[in-house]
């Protein structure tokens, strides 16, 4: 039982530890450059799509996500190059509609070239063993433990990129008012062109390796982007550490709550029903959650703009 | 950040002016979709008509967000759980054998309304994205209660096998559907410009201009912006019960997120704080949908980029051109460069 609980827990940090990756740049983003991008989430399905398709295509997984990563940082960067900083001197609303235009354009095109079915690829076979952490007791898949271990790094650089350098620095002036810190000297154009190109770096290698977990299929990106949305306004915007403690609470909620709350409900109604509830009772969870840190915390845990 | 504010949009006249309509358009509307299906008719396509109704009960809930929206500057992600609780009140009624029309409309008004309130009371605490984020979570918990209670029919939803009963007409007949459609969303729309039009909606327009000003002046702003967000949360639900009429049932499908989302989009397209901005969005999106689809099998390419144009050409909204094109003839009529 409590080993379950431990395979669960570790589920759930690997979950969130990938919503951070979608999350850390969802909220640079919004926060910096004051942009609502709902089309985040295609640049995710666009990292996942490319790796899968290189993978598939050049049987080498290690390449195929470096350059799928380069490819949709690419991406990335004529997007914001050619719209987003027209977008960026329009009101929100204009912004809500644009980008859900994106994505309807991103799916399609994502369609017509790779067709409607998902891609299913496997993992690299060095990784697809299981790691015996604790003997005779709990197996864990060696591929969701490096998934783990990328989180942690690039949680860990992306903390040392904002707090210890002077890019970082200058991010989180333009964060807490970025008006101020153009006229403080910041370069604030080529910088929001930096931190977009990262975000869809980010969103890149998240779909990269979450490929041979899920269905790597057309609608993923709407799919993640509400969860993403909720772990960086639980986490206030703007701010990485508020993404990160926020997605992990929403992974742990998630995996760890589908768990002991099918559990619990088995005690309640029949197993069958309980298997069925004990999911969306989780997610229900999970907007309760924000609901309550809103509800006492009405600009997030860590609110980045003073 | 405020990302709504008109006057930003608009230098050089004041917001309170804008959002009214006068009654010749009202006149013409009114006149257009009262003909609509005689027109229909006589070309003999019947499928038409039911195009034409869901445009109507779309136009009608774009409409009931676009005053808490438009007007009342509350972007609300949430719109679906009214929309959805009305419409389930009337198919869960419809399971109960509760079919008359004058109870389960009603019904519906009310149960959405009262959700909007309550999720108001807490939401309108917050500002901005956060706003739009609280509204959206509400909105979650409603679809999550619909798919797994089995009493709503889990993920196939509620059929509705006979519709609402009206004395002397019968709604089988998608003509009569459309004109208790028309009939119920005009009377929604007279009391739509009757709000808006009245110091109650002008005061809405003056908060979300300047919400502190309006506080210091002395108006009950979180009172005022709770009372637009309930009214505009009980007419989407009138709208959900007349969506579960047209299309024979519910489904999950009325709670979700797109759902909401579809409604801003459609709210925006048309033009936000705009009077007839939810109708020209909602059919402006759901015709080029239809007709889309109709030619292309990737369809959504197309109107992804139509969707887009339009933002670039009119950021604010189709209906916003009207005025903008009046304005420059007037500018051109007095011999100055056009703005």
């Amino acid at each position: 039982m409590f080993y379950l609980i431990a395979e669960q827990a570790l589920n759930g940090l690997q979950y969130g530890l990938m919503l951070f990756l979608l999350a850390a740049g969802l909220t640079l983003v919004f926060g910096i450059m004051d942009l609502i991008n709902l089309a985040h989430g295609s640049l995710y399905m666009i990292g996942a799509f490319v790796a899968a398709a290189l993978y598939q295509a050049i049987g080498l997984f290690l390449p195929s996500l470096l350059l799928a990563i380069v490819l949709t940082a690419l991406i990335g960067l004529i997007l914001e190059r050619v719209l987003y900083y027209r977008l960026q001197r329009m009101s929100h609303l204009s912004q809500v509609l644009a980008t859900f235009a994106l994505i309807l354009i991103a799916n399609e095109t994502i369609k017509i070239l790779f067709g409607a079915q998902p891609l299913m690829i496997s993992m690299p076979a060095s990784l697809s063993g299981a790691v015996e952490l604790v003997e005779d007791e709990l197996y864990y898949p060696a591929y969701r433990l490096v998934i783990i271990a990328v989180g942690l790094a690039v949680a860990l650089g992306l903390y040392g990129l904002v707090n210890r350098t002077r890019l970082g620095m200058w991010m989180r002036a333009g964060a807490s008012n970025p008006e101020m810190a153009a006229v403080m000297g910041v370069r604030i154009r080529p910088m929001f062109t930096f931190v977009f190109v990262l975000g869809a770096a980010l969103c890149a290698l998240a779909g990269a390796l979450l490929g041979p977990l899920l269905a790597v299929s057309i609608g993923m990106g709407e799919s993640i982007l509400i969860p993403a949305f909720e772990v960086i306004v639980i986490g206030g915007i703007g701010s990485i550490r508020g993404a990160l403690v926020g997605a992990l609470l929403v992974g742990m909620i998630d995996t760890v709550g589908k768990l002991l709350l099918t559990i619990g409900l088995r005690a309640v109604v029949d197993p069958a029903t309980a298997s069925t509830l004990g999911p969306t009772m989780a997610s229900l969870l999970v907007s309760l959650l924000m609901v309550a840190v809103l509800y006492f915390r009405p600009t997030g845990l860590f609110p980045a703009r003073g | 950040m405020n990302g709504l504010s008109f006057a930003a949009a608009h230098p050089g006249h004041t917001p309170l002016t804008d959002g009214l309509p006068g009654p010749w358009t009202a006149i013409a509307v009114a006149i257009a979709l009262t003909l609509y299906p005689l027109v229909i008719n006589a070309l003999g396509e019947p499928f038409y008509l039911n195009l034409g109704a869901r445009v109507l009960v779309f136009a009608l809930a774009a409409s009931a967000l676009n005053l808490a929206l438009g007007y009342g500057g509350m972007i609300s992600l949430g719109h679906a759980a009214f929309f959805g609780v009305g419409g389930y009140a009337v198919a869960v009624m419809g399971q109960q054998g509760w079919l008359a029309a004058w109870m389960s409309f009603p019904v519906a008004i009310v149960l959405a309304a009262g959700t909007a309130c309550l999720i108001g009371l807490v939401s309108l605490r917050t500002r901005g994205v956060y706003f739009i984020m609280i509204t959206l979570a509400f909105a979650q918990v409603f679809f999550y209660l619909a798919i797994s209670l089995p009493q709503f029919g889990g993920d196939d939803g509620l059929p509705l096998r006979v519709r609402s009963l009206l004395p002397g007409l019968s709604l089988a007949d998608p003509m009569a559907m459309y004109y208790f459609v028309l009939f119920v969303a005009g009377l929604a729309f007279v009391l739509l410009y009757r709000l808006v039009a009245s110091r109650f909606g002008r005061a809405l327009v003056a908060i979300r201009e300047n919400e502190r000003r309006m506080a210091a002046i002395g108006y009950p702003v979180y009172r005022l912006k709770l009372m637009a967000f309930t009214l505009s949360g009980g007419l989407c639900g009138l709208a959900g019960a007349l969506l579960a009429n047209v299309n024979n049932g519910v489904t999950p499908h009325m709670l979700t997120w797109h759902q909401s989302g579809l409604l801003i989009v459609m709210v925006i397209l048309g033009g936000s704080g705009y009077f007839w901005g939810g109708l020209g969005g909602a059919a402006i999106f759901l015709l080029l949908e239809e007709v889309l689809s109709e030619r292309t099998e990737h369809w959504n390419l197309f109107l992804g980029l139509l969707l887009l144009f339009i933002v670039l050409a009119a950021p604010n909204g189709v209906m916003s051109l009207r005025g903008r094109l009046r304005r420059r003839a007037q500018a051109a009529k007095e011999g100055a460069p056009a703005a």
